[in-house]
């Protein structure tokens, strides 16, 4: 079965261009706005991945992550964080907060496949 | 969105960020310390600066880079908010459209003096920004390499597998690196009383055999390094054991496959990027007008496949012309309904074009040392993407116009007895098929006096001429009239109210302005909702065959034969009373045929002037599609553009102002001939 993977970002060039990366590799694409729409998604299935930015207006993306490391039925779905952090601090702030891994930006599709294939295993 | 053009979007989508700041900018000029709104800019700026890096911006992104490590101490509260401030990151702002829209050359200077004012702006401290290190990979010994392979152990954090990561899939990434031995050691999970089934209890020994570099077996584990236990060493003594070939085996090649290595090669913006270069083209539409169309599309198709059917049938003549007629029916509605529904497609929000005007009013507020206040009202009605953009040039004359002329002083304000702050108020709202835009200001009104006097300077009137109020407030759209008694910077150039009013009027609009001295003044704006389709009246002149904007039509009448002889090189007829200068376009046109006996006179008009045109035949009003000259044709100025008639024929559509000024000038010349 095709993995499903949510995709949380405010900028709609972003999602597009993560839409465009991941469909080409095969994989099946969800998208949300921000935090507060990918808690909405996440609840009405469950993704085989989640990919979201941390800087979102509504909800930002660490908060998000907590929310969703709350739900039982949310364990163990592997979640990816965008960053253009270069201080460590936002980056440990997201694995606290129960993310399984980063990207940084900018990246090329490569890149995010790479990551995907990484924590999906396919 | 249609577009599957990511970097067409980031333009579109970096256009509202920017508008986005320059808001959130404005909003703090007035509330210094609010931390949402700072927090606000801070974002835009953020995210302005990853996208522009990702789809290859990277001027862009640099220099928003520097903008947001300086407002990022605002942020933190190391550094307070000014007006200063904000006053230069709104400038930056400007730079960054620049180098959003521009290829970037030859705007290095710019920001470069525009960092220092930043720098100057936040205390001198925010200079020492540290370029972005775009590393995600936690320094490790780089490029180590073990000839024979690696002995490794490892165990996850206990929350590890809730936080989704997968102890088997890091096991399957070891395996692809090389011949691989793994043994569980098993010897810490708990019995089973107190397992905790979410937890991963179990550690794995790993041998890894094969020409393997460390920074391979740290990918692997990257995510998870800095919570884990981890330990790697090289596997000295088990060289032996290794097959032979291995031993022999170049010495390590890097393999780039880091996320470090890869970065450098974006997006390749520019490339794309080049062919549409003009953003903002594109147009927002709600998912719901898409399935709206879409309902009519399918409808559409249905009867084409009626149609096609009808035609191969065999069905008696009479059932057929029946059928047929029903279809054609089916498709005026259709076509009509597909029209509606197209047209609401392309209206947008005037509330993009007011919210432009906050940027100029602050702007026009420092260098005029006022206090101004814009509200906006109505900014949900809808008027053509077209009109929005060919609206924006005449009101900010307008705004000027009241900011600078209008407005008072605040002393003076104070004097008189009115709140320091002047008032400038935009509106818009729908009557009919018009838009009405509404600009009105608090200030002191049009003075009368200066106008009549520079008016008589002018020879628009006699010295001492009863004109009424309302005419005399029109003085002002003639051409070279300013009653500025001072040029500023701002407006009163002498380009003004003349060319708005023409501009208004090229959009079939109309302008009006009334004004109580001491009150303040009002600009009213109707302008047709759409540019695209008008009602017209089809006329006939010689062989060929124009429309004239049904809404500029006054009146139908028939030139009668002894009109004609008599208006003979005078071309003007009595109309109830008042002398109405005619133009006879088969003149204009050069129509070479003899002229029809019953010639008509259409009397059309803009604003209070009003002239008529002799034209052989009055066929009759017709849905009109604009279509827009060719760029060789655009510079006729007696046409706006051109149609196609039912018959698949062309005709041209008449400029009504242009009309109307060729007729004023006929009227003129003729007074002066005396």
């Amino acid at each position: 079965m095709t993995a499903s993977i949510l995709t949380v970002d405010d900028s709609p060039s972003l999602r597009m261009a993560i839409r465009i990366a991941l469909t080409g590799a095969g994989y099946d694409v969800t998208e949300a706005g921000d935090g507060v729409e990918g808690l909405a998604a996440a609840a009405a299935k469950r993704f085989d991945l989640i990919i979201t930015d941390l800087n979102m207006p509504n909800m930002d993306g660490l908060t998000m992550i907590r929310e969703l490391r709350q739900a039982p039925e949310q364990a163990g779905v592997p979640i990816i964080f965008l960053t253009t952090e270069s201080d460590d601090a936002m980056k440990q702030q997201a694995k606290a907060a129960g993310a399984t891994g980063w990207l940084v930006k900018p990246f090329v599709p490569e890149q995010l496949i790479k990551v995907s294939r990484k924590v999906l295993g396919r | 969105m249609s577009t599957q053009d990511p970097v067409a979007a980031f333009r579109v989508e970096a256009g509202e960020l920017l508008d986005q700041i320059e808001h959130g900018l404005l909003d703090l000029g007035h509330r210094l310390d609010d931390r949402a709104l700072i927090d606000e800019v801070f974002r835009g700026l953020h995210t302005l600066k990853g996208s522009g890096a990702m789809f290859g911006f990277d001027a862009l992104a640099e220099f928003t880079h520097h903008c947001e490590t300086a407002f990022d101490r605002v942020r933190k509260g190391l550094a307070p908010a000014t007006q200063e401030l904000v006053a230069v990151i709104l400038s930056a702002r400007d730079h960054m459209r620049a180098l959003l829209e521009g290829d970037g050359t030859g705007l290095e200077a710019t920001g470069a003096a525009i960092l220092e004012q930043l720098q100057a702006a936040i205390d001198g401290c925010a200079g020492e920004a540290s370029g972005s290190s775009a590393s995600p990979v936690p320094t490790s010994p780089a490029g180590q390499a073990a000839r024979g392979g690696w002995r490794l152990f490892f165990r996850l954090p206990a929350d590890a597998m809730a936080n989704g990561t997968n102890p088997l899939m890091l096991l399957d990434e070891l395996r692809e690196l090389g011949d691989c031995r793994i043994v569980a050691r098993t010897d810490t999970v708990p019995p089973l009383a107190d397992l905790v089934p979410t937890e991963c209890h179990i550690g794995w020994d790993v041998e890894l055999r094969g020409d393997i570099s460390r920074d391979d077996i740290d990918d692997v584990f990257i995510f998870v390094m800095d919570d884990m236990e981890l330990t790697i060493e090289p596997l000295g003594d088990a060289i032996a054991q290794a097959p032979p070939e291995t031993i022999e085996e170049v010495p390590v090649v890097e393999v780039p496959a880091t996320a470090q290595d890869v970065s450098v090669n974006r997006v390749p913006a520019n490339a794309g990027a080049k062919t549409n270069a003009t953003p903002g083209e594109s147009v927002r539409v709600p998912a719901e007008r898409l399935d709206e169309l879409m309902d009519r599309v399918g409808e559409l198709v249905i009867v084409q496949s009626r149609l096609s059917q009808l035609a191969s049938g065999h069905g008696s003549a009479v059932g057929n012309e029946l059928a047929l007629r029903s279809i054609s029916e089916e498709i005026e509605r259709l076509a009509g309904e597909l029209r509606d529904t197209m047209m609401v497609l392309r209206m947008v929000p005037v509330a993009s074009l007011f919210s432009r005007f906050r940027r100029l009013v602050h702007d026009l507020a420092r260098e005029t040392g006022k206090t101004i206040e814009l509200s906006t009202e109505g900014e949900t009605t809808e008027v053509d993407k077209t009109m929005i953009e060919r609206l924006a040039d005449p009101m900010v004359h307008l705004i000027r116009n009241a900011c600078d002329h209008g407005l008072e002083t605040p002393e003076d304000r104070l004097a008189t007895g009115k709140a320091a702050a002047g008032q400038v108020h935009l509106s818009a709202h729908q009557a009919g098929g018009e838009v009405l835009i509404t600009i009105r200001d608090d200030g002191r009104g049009i003075d009368r006096a200066r106008v009549r006097a520079k008016a008589e300077s002018q020879g628009l009137i006699q010295p001492g001429q009863q004109v009424s109020d309302h005419d005399l407030l029109q003085m002002i759209f003639h051409p070279g009239f300013s009653t500025a008694a001072q040029v500023t910077n701002l407006s009163g150039r002498g380009v003004g109210m003349d060319v708005v009013k023409r501009t208004i009027e090229s959009l079939r609009g109309a302008i009006d302005i009334t004004s109580v001295p001491g009150e303040g003044s009002t600009v009213v704006l109707r302008i047709p909702l759409t540019l695209a389709i008008i009602d017209g009246l089809l006329v006939r002149v010689g062989e060929g065959r124009y429309v004239i904007p049904l809404g500029a039509v006054e009146e139908c009448l028939e030139l009668s034969l002894e009109e004609d002889l008599r208006s003979r090189g005078r071309s003007f007829i009595t109309l109830r009373d008042r002398l109405v200068p005619f133009l006879r376009l088969r003149e204009i046109f050069d129509t070479g045929t003899r002229p029809d006996p019953h010639q008509k006179i259409v009397v059309i008009a803009t604003g209070s002037e009003r002239v008529g045109l002799v034209v052989d035949q009055i066929i009759g009003s017709h849905q009109t599609v604009i279509k827009s000259m060719s760029p060789l044709h655009r510079d006729v100025a007696t046409f706006a553009g051109a149609t196609i008639l039912g018959d698949g024929g062309v005709a041209l559509i008449l400029d009504v102002a242009q009309l109307v000024m060729l007729g004023q000038n006929q009227e003129e010349r003729l007074r002066a001939a005396g």
